[in-house]
């Protein structure tokens, strides 16, 4: 009978087509809505490295003011970052996996290998340690990352972003060519491919959806070059920083610290360790709020750092009230078609319908109007997504990297339509249904 | 075939009560035919609504076919009327964007046939109103009397026990009306019971008795004669 009742609808549909046109728009206008901002709002609160979610720790300790936490709205959270002594400490023991403590800074860019139009570059640079790569499953195109004793030496390597290489090499393999970071040559031992973590969950602090950094040198350069953080660095201590060297000893934090803990076992291992660290600090007049060590999965890490804000959340509730308006619409409009094919409805009856059979009908029709309102709604939805990402082509912004219509926003389209088919369909279907035909075959 | 006792039908509106059908009872035999006659609003429409299981009625008994119809589910009485009984209405109630192939599908499609069998029944039911050759036209391409003769094979083409006819000839001339009941003839000698409401005297003298309802009543009962076959046989098509 599923396929008489296709056949019934598509008659039906063809003979209001005005109705049928706005309903349709009624219905993929709502998901349209609805697709992208859920397509945005699921971009910005997925993990993008699900994988590790059992892994990766984002070291945080409460190195903070006694009188006041280093964040007022949220005072159970310490700083979202460390000192530069204590990254040092939490990443040098042999505990974890894999250890990486990080910061972000800036300069210019230039290579005298490059074809003769190809201007210097300012650029950021992420200064990390030898782990970075395989912690955080970054894909190489050409050559990989460097090994550890080059983050002491420190040696002049440095590994380019795909972005950079192009620019600089044109997209060739670059791998043992140099490159100009401000005064000082570097040699180039990898090229990533692309790569765009969104949210950028390993460094949050100045947009989490900012993209990842143009290129990548050891965290020995920080010390050897007195690097400054083109980032957050948060104080709360009156203290003399008179040379860089009392910066580095300050409580300002501006240094990222992460760990890869495979197992349970190593994770309780590497608490342990960092309650010791703090309590050993204590002894000389350090961390004297109450002990807030703590070492973060990732999901909970985008959690604690609002990376989705409640006027994401209120934009996607307002999705679903303007889908439920357009709904209501059609609901309306359904209602005022089946009652006016009432007669047609009575006939059926009498020739041996059921309301039962009725009601199929009727919702088979309401589910065409949802499944060709979704499709457009997709379409259309693609095309928002498509401005959206305009609007933000430039910049460095990497909100775009999550504005792409993808599985899961075709099965939410799906989920949507049924809802609506259902949402629309259900009332103005049993209320026809429920119609005494008699009434209607002497008209 | 059909016997209905003491059956009523109240109406109510907030303000009014109307009895519709007041201790109703009616035989109806296998193979006759029955004119049900009577003024209007006496109460004939609600009769066939009740005997067409397209309204439920208070109290008393119908059994349709030896079948107590009294609380049977709305998915049951469906069936029954799909399978047990045809309606021809005055205002032929075809489905305007449906040719008339397609029209004579409808009971067949609710009976769940396949479809080799629901083309054969729906060639033969409209050869047999004279319309085979017509199976793809629109309604709106019929005059009023092959309108109607469409309604007709729609009512048989499911081979039911039981024709309701409500007055089958009221928006026709009076040729086409005379065609529509020699058709009708023709359908019952081949053994469809007909129940023909109508206000018209002359077309209530070709069925085999008539019923008058006068305030949801039956005032005159006549016992059921058997004709003898030649009179019936008339039912020349043109």
């Amino acid at each position: 009978m599923f396929g008489y009742y296709v056949k019934l609808a598509l008659r039906s549909l063809r003979r209001n087509p005005g109705i049928s046109a706005l309903m349709v728009m009624a219905i993929a206008l709502g998901i349209a809505v609805c697709v992208m901002t859920l397509t945005v709002y699921h971009g910005m609160s997925s993990n993008p490295i699900w994988w590790k979610n059992d892994r990766l720790y984002a070291i945080t300790l409460d190195s903070w003011d006694a009188e006041e936490p280093a964040n007022e709205e949220r005072p159970e959270l310490p700083p979202p970052q460390l000192t530069y002594r204590d990254a040092e400490a939490v990443t040098s023991t042999a505990i974890a996996a894999r250890s990486v403590r990080m910061m972000r800074t800036g300069g210019v860019l230039s290579s005298a290998e490059a074809a003769s139009d190809v201007l210097p570059e300012r650029a950021l640079l992420r200064v990390t340690t030898a782990g970075f790569f395989g912690m955080f499953d970054v894909p190489f195109a050409h050559g990989g990352g460097w090994q550890a004793a080059a983050d002491t030496g420190p040696e002049p390597v440095i590994v380019l972003s795909k972005a950079m290489n192009e620019h600089f090499f044109a997209g060739a393999n670059s791998v043992g060519r140099t490159l100009r970071w401000n005064d000082r040559e570097f040699r180039v031992v990898g090229v990533l491919e692309d790569w765009h973590p969104s949210p950028k969950f390993y460094d949050l602090n100045n947009g989490s959806f900012d993209d990842p950094e143009d290129a990548y040198v050891p965290f020995g350069w920080l010390p050897a070059l007195e690097l400054d953080s083109v980032g957050n660095t948060n104080c709360w201590k009156p203290e003399q920083r008179e040379s860089y060297l009392d910066f580095l000893n300050s409580e300002c934090v501006w240094v990222q610290a992460w760990v890869e803990l495979p197992d349970a076992a190593t994770r309780v291992r590497m608490q342990e360790y960092l309650d010791g660290y703090v309590n050993e600090q204590r002894s000389s007049g350090r961390f004297a709020r109450p002990d807030n060590n703590r070492l973060t999965p990732v999901d909970q890490w985008l959690a604690d750092n609002d990376v989705v804000r409640n006027d994401n959340r209120m934009l996607v509730a307002m999705a679903f009230a303007f889908l439920s308006v357009c709904l209501i619409n059609t609901v309306g409009l359904l209602l005022a078609k089946f009652l006016g094919g009432a007669t047609i409805t009575g006939i059926r009856r009498a020739l041996g319908a059921s309301r039962r059979q009725i009601f199929l009908q009727l919702l088979t029709e309401a589910g065409m109007l949802a499944a060709v309102g979704a499709t457009a709604g997709l379409v259309l939805a693609s095309l928002g997504l498509l401005g959206l990402r305009a609007m933000y082509a430039t910049g460095s912004s990497g909100f775009r990297t999550v504005m792409y219509i993808d599985v899961w926003s075709v099965a939410m389209a799906v989920a949507l339509a049924v809802v609506s088919a259902l949402a629309a369909g259900l009332y103005p279907a049993w209320r026809v249904g429920r119609l005494a035909p008699a009434v209607y075959l002497k008209s | 075939m059909l016997a209905m006792r003491h059956i009523s039908k109240v109406f109510r509106t907030e303000l009014i009560e109307t009895h519709a059908l007041r201790d109703f009872s009616l035989d109806v035999a296998s193979g006759e035919f029955v004119a049900v006659t009577g003024p209007s609003g006496s109460g004939k429409t609600t009769f066939l609504n009740v005997a067409g299981l397209l309204e439920t009625f208070d109290t008393g008994r119908y059994e349709l076919d030896g079948v107590d119809v009294n609380g049977l589910s709305d998915d049951t009485r469906s069936r029954l009327r799909n399978e047990k009984i045809g309606f021809i209405f005055q205002s032929f109630n075809l489905i305007p964007d449906l040719d008339i192939f397609d029209n004579v599908d409808v009971p067949l499609r609710y009976r769940r046939m396949k479809a080799a069998e629901r083309k054969e029944r729906i060639t033969s039911a409209l050869d047999i109103v004279g319309l085979g050759s017509r199976a793809h036209h629109m309604p709106s391409q019929l005059s009023g009397g092959q309108q109607q003769r469409v309604a007709i094979a729609r009512a048989i083409a499911g081979d039911p026990k039981f024709l309701l006819a409500d007055e089958p000839t009221g928006n026709l001339d009076s040729l086409m009306a005379r065609q529509v009941m020699d058709l009708l003839e023709q359908i019952n000698e081949m053994g469809t019971t007909i129940v023909l409401v109508t206000h018209d005297p002359e077309l209530a003298r070709r069925a085999h008795r008539n019923v008058q309802v006068i305030d949801g009543q039956v005032s005159d009962y006549k016992p059921y004669e058997p004709r003898e076959p030649q009179v019936m046989a008339s039912a020349a098509m043109a």
